[in-house]
């Protein structure tokens, strides 16, 4: 059969995919189960340590024990029924582009670039002994270059932060990947959430934040775009269209929720 | 073209730089060489894709139509670059975290499809594999090169460890913010091709 011939072509073309195709299919059949493990572990891994409980070297799946996941209604702060939607098999990415899992970002909540949320968000509740220690919230939003994705742990006031993290972006490195930097991250802790009427305060400066100021953080120099986002992605995921309902619900519950 | 398997490895570090040399490649190179990490895991991913595709293409040289022999070219090297993006997310979780993309543009990196058409079209299976891998080795030649530079000046880190402490750790270093963005390595990559073309004069073009 001469090698340009169609039928050769075809042949060639055929057989070639096939090879290809078992080889790609196989390689992610039989990976999948390590690399959905490293997504658990590393997921786990930064819920803890915004919770300020990581330990290294010890088994994360040990200190996960004080951590109860709940997957609630974001608009209603009520916890959902596992009947309904499996806590395990949602994904709160996943559901923002699903019309009817979402619902839109109204424009007087504005999260800047972003349009639609999932409905509902898994919160991480951290008990210690009994109590309601600390309460980890998923967050997220637009940098200069990419989405953010993190989590803000708030203390059992519903008011001190305790930590804040982000386990994914695409800042530059250096400048708005400074989102990373030890010393920076440290500065959210302690800092005061709400004001007196109950409005989100809680803000990145451009510059410095002013000495003792409990509700003003660092901005990020050379990286005023990533400094807003980060802001805004806060504020909204505080503020009344994002935990706001679930923040309320704790709040006169006094904690007790659940347990 | 049939020369000496050691200079078909060696050749393309130097003499025959795929980037400096032929100019390929330059995307990548600069989007992954601001940390040495991320850099070295990009510069074995590209030995392996280069070194595989030429084999794998050079292999079956005689069966592929040259009508479609792009296409040919094409899928074998985007099947070896998800095989290398699965592989890393299932054993380097961190660095593939940090490489997103990156890993997955592997498949629009001029030197593999570069040498896959140039070389093993022409040439053998052995000495298909020694050129990707001698292409790779200088294509890691300059990303290093330019890795470190960017990582040491950038941040005062190498492979993350301190080298000098940066004034917002407290330390007496100004990290030099031009370093961390991608046109500094513009400017490295075209002292590199100085220096590499002053050492061998005849890659100088004529004017």
């Amino acid at each position: 059969m001469p090698r340009d011939s169609t039928k050769h072509t075809f042949l060639v073309a055929t057989i070639l995919c096939l090879v290809c195709s078992l080889v790609v299919s196989g390689a992610a059949v039989g990976l999948r189960q390590k690399q959905q493990a490293n997504k658990e572990l590393d997921k786990k891994t930064n819920i803890l340590s915004v919770a300020g409980l990581y330990r290294e070297g010890d088994s994360v799946d040990e200190q996960w024990e004080k951590v109860t996941p709940r997957l609630i209604d974001l608009a209603t702060g009520e916890p959902v029924d596992p009947q309904m939607i499996d806590p395990e098999s949602y994904d709160q990415r996943k559901a923002a582009s699903d019309p009817s899992m979402s619902v839109e970002i109204p424009a007087e909540h504005p999260l800047p670039g972003i349009k639609r949320r999932g409905k509902y968000a898994e919160v991480y509740e951290i008990y210690d002994g009994g109590r309601l220690d600390q309460v980890v919230l998923p967050i997220y939003g637009k940098g200069l270059w990419s989405t953010l994705w993190g989590f803000i742990s708030l203390d059992s006031d519903f008011n001190t932060i305790r930590g804040l993290t982000f386990y994914e972006h695409g800042e530059t490195p250096g400048l708005g990947g400074e989102v990373d930097n030890p010393d920076w991250k440290q500065q959210w802790k302690s800092k005061i959430a709400y004001d007196d009427s109950g409005d989100v305060q809680i803000e990145v400066v451009k510059g410095a934040a002013p000495q003792g100021s409990d509700s003003q953080v660092d901005g990020l120099s050379g990286a005023t775009i990533t400094a807003r986002g980060v802001s805004a992605l806060v504020q909204y995921w505080l503020g009344e269209d994002g935990f706001g309902p679930y923040l309320d619900r704790q709040r006169s519950n006094g904690g007790q929720d659940g347990q | 073209m049939a020369s000496k398997p050691k200079d078909v490895l060696f050749d393309p570090v130097f003499k025959n730089n795929p980037i400096a040399l032929q100019i390929l490649g330059i995307c990548s190179a600069l989007a992954v060489t601001s940390k040495m990490e991320t850099t070295v895991v990009m510069c074995i991913a590209v030995i392996f894709v280069v070194a595989f595709s030429n084999a794998a293409v050079a292999l079956i040289r005689h069966q592929i139509p040259s009508s479609i022999r792009i296409i040919v070219q094409m899928t074998i090297i985007a099947s070896l670059v998800i095989l290398v993006d699965q592989f890393l997310r299932a054993y380097l979780f961190d660095i593939s975290k940090q490489l997103s993309v990156f890993v997955g543009l592997i498949i629009t990196n001029c030197i593999v499809m570069g040498r896959a058409e140039g070389f093993a079209m022409k040439n053998n299976v052995k000495d298909s594999f020694l050129d990707g891998i001698g292409n790779g080795l200088g294509y890691s030649f300059i990303l290093l090169a330019v890795g470190f530079v960017r990582e040491l000046f950038g941040s005062g880190k190498l492979f993350g460890y301190e080298i000098a402490k940066v004034t917002t750790d407290g330390g007496w270093y100004v990290p030099n913010g031009l370093m961390l963005l991608p046109p500094s390595a513009f400017f490295l990559i075209g002292l590199l091709i100085w220096i590499i073309r002053t050492a061998y004069p005849d890659q100088v073009e004529e004017a």
